[in-house]
């Protein structure tokens, strides 16, 4: 039987946690700004979020967690101050977690931008609960659904 | 706005209710009979697995390349496997068996399956179980 990703080497868990409470912030603050008419300073601040926050997603999922701002911020100021992690992990579960994230995000901003609020507040309440469910409970939602979508396409 | 609070921390609430509850079931060993959602007596062989059966039990990892738990459920297995003697595991990738998958109903990885030495599925859990638990399913194989 082949064993998935059987290398020893990996990247400190806790710094995708990290990133996924910086992620959260800046989607609910979104989310929540999403909601006020479009065209105020508040719904653009909202489109601005949503931006910053996709490219974010997109550096961590094309070029690589290593590239991921926040993970940057972790390694960088947070690391240092904190114990070496007690075991490493596999940086391929999290680095499909920015993928599906990007995916939302593109969704959302696209949305926001061209008028439809609706939608882009379905999409960053998605991103929202899979970014908080990371951050609070190292729960990877996209990795779970990622079998689920497996069984359902491939026959 | 204010709505959007409102509805912002429904979200987060829901979110933590599913968090907490995934919490207290993840990793839980259960009774295969008594999982309802598997077929009664469901037997694998040594030809769906890859490997000889255990002579005392087997114990089935099924992975998947995003998964984080699989490492260290994968370590776990490994060390009770090297503990009891006639023990054995085995590690199936699941994208790559997906029939197997679908019958035995295999919803997310990890998924482990403790199988008696004829094969036949005794014990299944999702996440990460606890080593005792591991143990002790295997102990009462009898």
């Amino acid at each position: 039987m082949s064993s998935t990703s059987s290398a020893q080497s990996g990247i400190d868990p806790r710094g995708p946690r990290f990133g996924a409470v910086i992620t959260t912030v800046m989607l609910a603050l979104a989310f929540v700004l999403l909601w006020t008419p479009q065209g105020s300073a508040g719904y653009n601040v909202a489109c601005v979020l949503l931006a910053v926050q996709t490219l974010v997603f997109a550096l961590g999922a094309i070029v690589g967690l290593s590239a991921q701002p926040y993970g940057w911020i972790y390694r960088r100021f947070v690391r240092p101050r904190l114990s070496p992690p007690s075991e490493l992990e596999d940086p391929a579960p999290p680095r499909f977690a920015q993928v599906v994230g990007l995916a939302f995000a593109v969704v959302a901003l696209i949305s926001a931008i061209f008028g439809a609020p609706v939608v882009a507040i379905i999409a960053t309440g998605c991103a929202l609960i899979a970014a908080f469910l990371n951050a609070a409970f190292a729960l990877c939602l996209g990795c779970e659904m990622y079998l689920i979508g497996r069984r359902l396409v491939r026959r | 706005m204010i709505i959007g609070v409102i509805v912002v921390v429904a979200v987060l609430l829901v979110g933590t209710a599913f968090g907490l509850w995934r919490r207290r079931v993840d990793g839980r060993l259960r009774e295969a009979h008594q999982a309802g959602d598997i077929a009664h007596d469901e037997t694998l062989t040594h030809e769906q697995i890859g490997v000889e059966l255990g002579a005392k039990a087997t114990l089935v990892q099924f992975s998947s390349a995003f998964c984080q738990p699989c490492r260290a459920t994968r370590t776990l297995l490994s060390d009770v496997a090297a503990m009891l003697p006639g023990v054995i595991t085995v590690d199936i990738d699941a994208e790559h068996h997906l029939d197997l998958v679908r019958q035995l109903h295999i919803m997310r990885t990890p998924t482990v399956l403790v199988l008696d030495s004829t094969g036949l599925i005794r014990t299944r859990a999702s996440g990460l179980p606890r080593k005792a638990d591991v143990i002790a399913a295997i102990g009462a194989l009898g």
